[in-house]
């Protein structure tokens, strides 16, 4: 793998945003087990299309995400794949931690005492990034918990599975077009570990290969084949 | 869980049928309770919730489904919104399951699950964005129209993670009923899609009836 042009690391409950361009792979390890990164993405060149987690499910048969899925917009066009995944289960339903949540289970968010160890939740985080490109709630899409599993039985009972991601866990997402990506190392909303949970998450940023026609996740699945001649299309006549 | 109703048609205070293809937009206030019946059976209801005094809060699937602890709707299922509020609870149920996973069909996200060139058939997305263009007072826009229920629509989550869409489990009759939490208005999109078993390849008309009590 290319050296990273750009590496950092995120404490947990904390938010970030940045622009991405198509062909950056970005990498997310969970430094030290049980962590939970929220994301979610959308067109910096018109902010209404954005990811759509119940088009990404029935596109791909799948109530999971992991090597091979393919994250699409709401315009049927890919904003990332996943081209490595240690862990096999990635979930994208169960929406984000909330203050009051949060509050009950492990203290109130507290600057003044706390300084940046308060306790984040994931909504209020989403919130911080929308407003600094103008969005607000009405533009929080169902978004993405990386690191987390959940699991359903035949009634459709949700469970999160506990301790799914250990230390050195990592996910590489290539980025298909140039995506707004938001993020936060809050919570998953159904954790009730006794301690708000500490695992920082490393990020780096490498140039990805070009996409190859026996690319993995573009021959993952006949949609996908379809997804990625969408993408062509809006990039016809670029570079 | 399937449970019965013991409203009367004939004391509705509106009964409206909704033909394939074509969406219905109104308030429902609170107490009012809502009916969508499946007429002809088979038929997916693709449904949105908005709070009538500020449609920036609006029903979320994902506050719902984890508050509740499941992935579908039925009976006692209390429809939450993207504050976490209640809007409406579902009182009466006889189909026994709804999906609120897999969203709703797109001319965009047709080209992707069947064929590049299916791009014009109808699809229930298109019948929202004529629904706000066509009725602005509600103040409802692109950035709203968001992950929905499809009342009717079986598709179940396999243990192994796997998302299956199955012939429905509704039929000729079959119905579910809500009562509003909160003033809201509905948007209703009766599903044209012809590619999947959700309508059993034949989209058919639903009515809606509400109750003031």
């Amino acid at each position: 793998m290319n050296q990273p042009h750009y590496s950092t690391t995120l404490a947990p409950g904390c938010h970030w945003s940045l622009r991405l361009r198509k062909g950056i792979q970005m990498t997310l390890t969970d430094m030290s087990g049980g962590a939970n990164i929220g994301m979610l993405f959308y067109n910096p060149d018109n902010l209404l299309e954005r990811y759509n987690a119940p088009d990404t499910l029935k596109c791909q048969h799948t109530f999971k995400l992991t090597r091979g899925n393919c994250l699409y917009s709401d315009m049927g066009r890919i904003f990332a794949s996943i081209v490595e995944d240690s862990l096999g289960w990635h979930e994208t339903v169960c929406g984000n931690s909330r203050a009051d949540q949060v509050a009950a289970i492990w203290g109130a968010r507290d600057y003044q005492n706390d300084r940046n160890e308060w306790h984040q939740n994931g909504h209020d985080a989403f919130l911080v990034e929308l407003a600094k490109y103008g969005l607000g709630r009405a533009d929080l899409a169902a978004n993405l918990n990386l690191f987390s599993k959940v699991v359903t039985d035949a009634e459709g009972k949700l469970k999160l599975v506990l301790d799914h991601s250990q230390a050195g866990s990592r996910i590489s997402l290539r980025f298909e077009m140039d995506t707004l990506v938001l993020l936060h190392s809050c919570p998953h909303p159904l954790n009730r570990k006794a301690e708000y949970p500490a695992s920082p998450v490393s990020i780096s940023l490498v140039q990805a290969a070009a996409v190859s026609d026996d690319d993995y996740c573009r021959n993952f699945r006949a949609e996908n084949q379809r997804g990625f001649a969408n993408n062509a299309l809006y990039h016809l006549g670029q570079g | 869980m399937q449970t019965t109703s013991s409203r009367k048609p004939d004391q509705a205070t509106l009964r409206q049928v909704i033909d394939a293809g074509d969406y219905y937009i109104g308030r429902v206030n609170a107490g009012q309770t809502l009916r969508i019946l499946d007429l002809e059976g088979n038929q997916a209801a693709d449904t949105l919730f908005y709070n009538a005094d500020d449609p920036g809060e609006r029903y979320s699937a994902m506050d719902t489904i984890r508050e509740q602890g499941n992935v579908y709707l039925t009976s006692g299922s209390v429809l939450r919104s993207n504050e976490n509020n209640p809007m409406l609870e579902i009182v009466a149920d006889t189909c026994g399951r709804h999906d609120t996973l897999g969203g709703a069909c797109a001319t965009e996200s047709n080209t992707v699950r069947y064929d590049l060139e299916k791009r014009c058939m109808h699809a229930c997305r298109d019948s929202w964005m004529l629904a706000i263009a066509e009725r602005p007072e509600f103040g409802i826009g692109k950035r709203d129209i968001s992950h929905n229920i499809n009342f009717f629509m079986n598709v179940p989550v396999t243990e192994d993670g796997g998302l299956t869409f199955e012939d429905g489990i509704s039929a000729p009759g079959k119905y579910v009923e809500l009562t509003a939490k909160m003033d809201v208005v509905v948007l209703i999109s009766n599903c044209p899609q012809l590619n999947n078993p959700c309508n059993g390849y034949n989209p058919t008309a639903v009515e809606l009836l509400v109750w003031d009590h």
